[in-house]
């Protein structure tokens, strides 16, 4: 059994642990907020997009001249994903999550004979899928520079992808991240965004006709970039508010789990305590009676 | 009758205004500025750098966009729009600044015809501005 020292040191550290987890859980749950309420605020953007999106290709006639990131190549050989996770850890399940699906998809495409190319979007995604993946990952991509998720970065991660996508790099592109349902739950998503498909896009079509300035074909080649970087921006917002709400719950049993050991070790200290003293006693007494 | 319709602008962050007692709207449309009143016909078009200016009953506000999308439907103006400042908010710093960066975009020689034509629309909009 542990002496009396080593179990006050023990329960000293769990405290200090458990001060820690207890302060990382106000943290998440502070940037929870900040980051639902950004999520929710970027929803009408990305909302209005498909909504007009959906309109445009309803409308057009000619399917074989249409954008090519609207119809795709015609091939499927080369599939791009995109894997979106955090740049910290200590989150729970959440990149674990996303890279679990992430692989599954990709077992799926290895399987079809398939050219796999990866891009990482966080550290952590890197981390884990450097050892199995290494040679299909073609960019990675970190910004632990900005605080906020903002439109920029999601930007400049969408230019990448359409300029590799004119130059043929590649067929189809899917993006993998965590949609935000609420606090304890938050689903991996794959969601394909080249070529898109229409009638995934939620939203109601409707039959009424546009006027276009200038025509459709231009107005939809215009907007199907902004619709790719609009698509990955939204998914970002998902994923930071997804992260915080993980860590949150995460840190909050790490706490919980700290307070129930700090109490048995308590206990058990207390036993020793009292068994240190009994015993003492018994050899005090034994003493005085032989006497 | 009323001459009222409700516009909406939203960027990718937030939705950086709502109003419904507007009456006329003036975007900058690629192929040149567009009024839209009450009950205009259903449209789609994309903007090039400007002005959009917004009269309403509580008079006139202006702001300077970069690109965007407006869609106009059911007399429901909305502009999805990136890069969009209040012309109130705008000081003389940040109009050169944006000026600058225009200038020295448009020097690229691998520029295309498109991007040169709206890069010098941004120019020519920023120094009415300045």
């Amino acid at each position: 059994m542990a002496t009396l020292d080593d179990l006050k040191k023990r329960i000293a550290s769990v405290k200090s642990t458990q001060k820690i987890t207890k302060a990382m859980k106000m943290v998440a749950a502070a940037k929870l907020r900040r980051a639902q309420e950004n999520a929710e605020k970027g929803r009408p953007y990305s909302e209005k997009m498909n909504n007009i999106i959906l309109n445009l290709s309803s409308g057009i006639s000619d399917k074989e001249n249409a954008p090519k990131l609207l119809s795709g190549t015609g091939e499927e050989k080369v599939h791009l994903c995109i894997v979106l996770t955090s740049d910290r850890g200590l989150c729970g399940g959440f990149n674990t999550n996303i890279i679990k699906k992430a692989k599954a998809y990709f077992k799926k495409i290895s399987n079809e004979g398939k050219t796999l190319k990866i891009i990482t979007v966080g550290s952590k995604g890197y981390d884990q899928l450097k050892r199995v993946y290494k040679d299909s990952i073609v960019e990675r991509i970190s910004f632990k520079d900005s605080k906020t998720v903002n439109y920029l970065d999601a930007e400049k991660v969408g230019k990448m992808i359409i300029e590799n996508f004119e130059k043929k790099e590649f067929d189809v592109c899917t993006i993998f991240y965590n949609k935000f349902k609420n606090v304890i739950t938050q689903i991996p998503q794959e969601q394909q965004i080249i070529p898109l498909k229409t009638h995934e896009v939620e939203g109601n079509s409707s039959d009424d006709n546009y006027e276009f300035e200038p025509d459709e074909d231009e107005i939809l080649s215009n907007l199907l970039p902004k619709n790719i970087s609009t698509q990955i921006f939204k998914a970002m917002l998902e994923n930071s508010a997804s992260e915080q709400g993980s860590r949150m719950s995460a840190m909050d049993s790490a706490t919980r789990n700290a307070g129930e050991m700090v109490d048995k070790l308590t206990i058990e200290y207390n036993r020793s305590r009292q068994a240190a003293i009994t015993k003492e006693l018994i050899e005090i007494i034994s003493g005085a009676e032989s006497l | 009758m009323s001459e009222e319709f409700k516009i909406e602008i939203v960027n990718p962050e937030k939705s950086f205004l709502s109003k419904e007692d507007v009456t006329e709207v003036v975007v900058p449309a690629f192929e040149g500025e567009m009024g839209i009143l009450k009950d205009h016909i259903s449209i789609i078009s994309f903007l090039k750098p400007g002005i959009i200016k917004i009269f309403s009953k509580s008079g006139e506000e202006h702001y300077y966009v970069e690109d965007g999308i407006v869609e106009f439907k059911n007399n429901n103006l909305s502009v999805l729009t990136s890069s969009i400042f209040n012309i109130k908010d705008f000081d003389k710093d940040k109009i050169s600044e944006l000026l600058t960066q225009a200038e020295e975009y448009s020097k690229n020689s691998e520029i295309t015809d498109q991007n040169k034509y709206l890069v010098d629309q941004k120019i020519d909009v920023l120094k009415t501005l300045n």
